[in-house]
């Protein structure tokens, strides 16, 4: 199963080391992870978006929770979790093609971040599969390189998390 | 320097006396030597290792012995990384040890200098924390925070990593930081109402079993452990690490469960039909196959650690807390337990399958048998194979920190400088006991250099080498599961232990027979100085019971 573990810890350094070890010595590759700022200045919140068997995560995020520098760690549900990606896409845009990639662009609320020549770089922001829904439109034409930044993601709700 | 103003070595070293260090095991080299400059004139006695290895379990056994943390050092580089198996030993084990390593000039990290090595990116899956020292004025805080981690919760080693310029640097006092850890909370308390739903199903229990882990060690629970057995009146079997947690006489001790389990404590754990588990992780070498194990058992689960619940078998109540907190407050709500058919049933399995005996030569359990009686009050100190089975079975101990051993991470070489630091801690407490090592040839050949350490101090030490010129448990293992193919257990009799004793200054025995022995342990235990025995096994034979099939009780006898 897929889940989402958002990780409140102290903004030092080696943090990132110790919390991806976890995952990597028992062999889960981690789909995503971000990691930012939050509204305590020490204080940084990782989001990590991976797959794998629910027993085993269980004990990821107690060990997690064993880690000196972490405060608190989440296994958000999908159902009261507010999640956002953000991506960046440059495609080629022909003449001809133009009224269609300008649709999907409409349809996907994407901004045009820039334009150079035939070349537009797109900016889509969105829960997951709205994003992944948006490139996969987008594949349709010729894609030159795109990027993601993985899910960040809050829970529901006015409980502080 | 002026007034006001300390370096990093200085700083180090006046952490270290704050926090009741009396004792570093260490070794010297290019980054820590600040440190050993700063040693001068202190409190604290050095204790030179000849290798950083020997120097991490000495501080281990020290740690194990006295409650307190051990403290070893070692430079840079090879220094460092020499610590690491033994580190990961203390991890394994829970073992509360601080380790210092200096480091290459903090200008010159990550430019691969001479004697540079990540030590904190190596050892963070076996230390509880580490830390990579940024400013000499962190210093001081940090080794505080240090000792409290590895000493609080569940225990285990922690690593401070310290730039060779940041110890030589001044700087002022006043600016030292102070410590914060607001992630770490350990619960030492156990919440009320599960003791109580734990207390009711102790009541409606018929088949209850205690099993006994290190936990009890680490916590000191001894006594409240005691009180709990004799107030319930519920048989108990131990963990290889939980051996000392209990007198190993006590008429409802069944003794040691697991691989190589007795029968009747493997018969406890199959027939129970309630666990009660004080501070052990049900470790694979415990619980064999898991699909089998305890299976008409509901199990309460007290320990320290949440991550230990349901890790590897699913437990009914957990209790998450300090054993030593939780057991008297679970003591009161028991009464004893009437369970006549469950005790007759366990006794009649004891007197039905007795260990093997050794015969007139002599064997294993022969030399165990003697040392039992002359030495009956001894700290026993395994080293890691077939002989540390034979002592797990075979040896009686007081409860108390009377049994070290590395059960873990089962680190051969970990019981001569267990040893070492382990009578030095001895030393340091009110009562001093006589400590003893159980090792094989294989084992102390790994580690022997620590006799000179033994010898430079001083230590009245009994060092025995169960010597059957093979790796014995290889051997066990090779004949039972691998058709006794590739022959690679055999070390051949070329050390001649004795002489190789003598030759580091300790006083060396060969013995050949039971009276031989007899007379080396009681010339040993007189003589006040470091003494191995070079006892020669004529009777080899394979440690038994060993589980070799589906379940606890499908096993060789």
């Amino acid at each position: 199963m897929k889940h989402t573990i958002s990780i409140l810890c102290d903004n030092k350094a080696g943090v990132m080391t110790r919390i991806s070890g976890l995952f990597s010595r028992r062999g889960f590759n981690i789909e995503s992870l971000t990691v930012g700022t939050t509204e305590m200045d020490d204080k940084s919140r990782f989001t990590i978006v991976v797959q794998g068997d629910d027993s085993v995560l269980e004990q990821i995020r107690k060990q997690l929770q064993k880690l000196v520098h972490v405060i608190k760690v989440w296994d958000i549900k999908n159902e009261s979790i507010i999640e956002r990606e953000h991506s960046l896409i440059k495609i080629q845009v022909t003449p001809e093609k133009r009224s269609e990639i300008l649709q999907i662009i409409t349809a996907a609320e994407a901004r045009i971040l820039d334009s150079t020549g035939d070349y537009w770089t797109l900016e889509v922001t969105g829960s997951t599969a709205a994003v992944s829904s948006a490139i996969s439109l987008l594949s349709e034409y010729n894609i030159i390189e795109s990027i993601r930044t993985g899910r960040i993601a809050l829970e529901r709700g006015v409980g502080k998390s | 320097m002026k007034k006001g103003k300390s370096t990093g070595a200085r700083s180090l070293v006046r952490a270290l006396e704050k926090m009741g260090v009396e004792v570093i095991f260490g070794y010297p080299g290019g980054a820590n030597l600040p440190i050993y400059g700063a040693l001068q004139g202190s409190s604290i006695k050095h204790i030179l290792a000849r290798h950083e290895q020997g120097a991490a379990h000495m501080a281990d056994g020290y740690a194990r012995v006295t409650g307190k943390v051990g403290v070893c050092l070692a430079t840079s580089g090879p220094g460092a990384t020499n610590l690491v198996t033994g580190i990961a030993t203390a991890y394994m084990d829970s073992s509360p040890i601080l380790a210092i390593t200096g480091q290459v000039p903090s200008t010159m990290i990550g430019n691969d200098a001479f004697q540079e090595v990540d030590i904190t990116g190596i050892t963070i899956p076996i230390t509880k924390h580490n830390y990579l020292i940024q400013s000499a004025d962190e210093i001081s805080p940090v080794v505080e925070e240090a000792f409290y981690l590895a000493d609080s919760g569940r225990k285990g080693p922690v690593l401070i990593d310290i730039p060779k310029d940041i110890l030589s640097s001044e700087f002022l006092v006043s600016n030292e930081k102070e410590y914060v850890l607001e992630g770490y909370n350990p619960t030492i308390k156990g919440h009320p109402g599960q003791i109580k739903k734990a207390a009711a199903l102790i009541k409606d229990s018929k088949n209850p079993v205690i099993i006994a882990g290190g936990g009890i060690f680490h916590s000191d629970a001894f006594e409240m452990l005691l009180h709990f057995v004799e107030k319930s009146g519920i048989p108990l079997v131990h963990s290889l690490m939980g051996k000392s947690s209990i007198d190993s006489n006590h008429l409802l001790n069944y003794g040691l469960y697991g691989y190589h389990g007795k029968v009747a404590a493997n018969t406890a754990i199959v027939k129970a039909d309630l666990i009660i588990a004080i501070g052990t992780r049900f470790g694979d070498r415990s619980t064999g196959p898991l699909a089998t194990y305890a299976r008409d058992a509901k199990i309460i689960h007290i320990d320290i650690d949440p991550a230990e619940i349901s890790k590897n078998v699913s437990v009914f109540v957990p209790i998450v807390g300090n054993a030593r907190d939780i057991l008297p407050k679970l003591t009161d709500l028991v009464s004893l337990k009437e369970i006549p058919d469950w005790i007759d049933l366990l006794n009649k399995t004891v007197v039905e399958h007795p260990l093997r005996k050794g015969g007139k030569e002599i064997s294993v359990p022969g030399a165990l048998e003697v040392l039992k009686q002359v030495i009956p009050d001894a700290i026993i100190v395994t080293d890691v194979g077939r002989h540390q089975m034979f002592a797990a079975l075979y040896s009686d101990v007081k409860a108390g920190r009377t049994f070290l051993t590395s059960g873990g991470l089962g680190t051969m070489g970990f019981g001569l400088p267990a040893a070492v630091g382990a009578k030095v801690g001895s030393q340091s407490l009110n009562k001093d006991r006589p400590v003893v090592l159980i090792s094989g040839d294989g084992g102390f050949t790994m580690t022997c250099q620590e006799i000179i350490t033994a010898v430079e101090e001083k230590l009245p030490l009994i060092l025995v080498v169960l010597n059957d010129s093979s790796l014995g448990m290889i051997a066990q293992l090779q004949d039972e599961f691998y058709d006794g193919s590739f022959d690679i257990s055999n070390l051949g009799d070329f050390v001649k232990f004795d002489k190789l004793a003598i030759s580091m200054g300790a006083v060396g025995h060969r013995t050949e027979t039971l009276e031989e022995f007899e007379k080396a342990v009681r010339d040993a235990q007189s003589s006040g100085k470091t003494c191995v025995i070079d006892c020669i096994i004529k009777e080899e034979a394979h440690v038994y019971p060993m589980v070799t099939g589906a379940d606890l009780l499908d096993l060789v006898e």
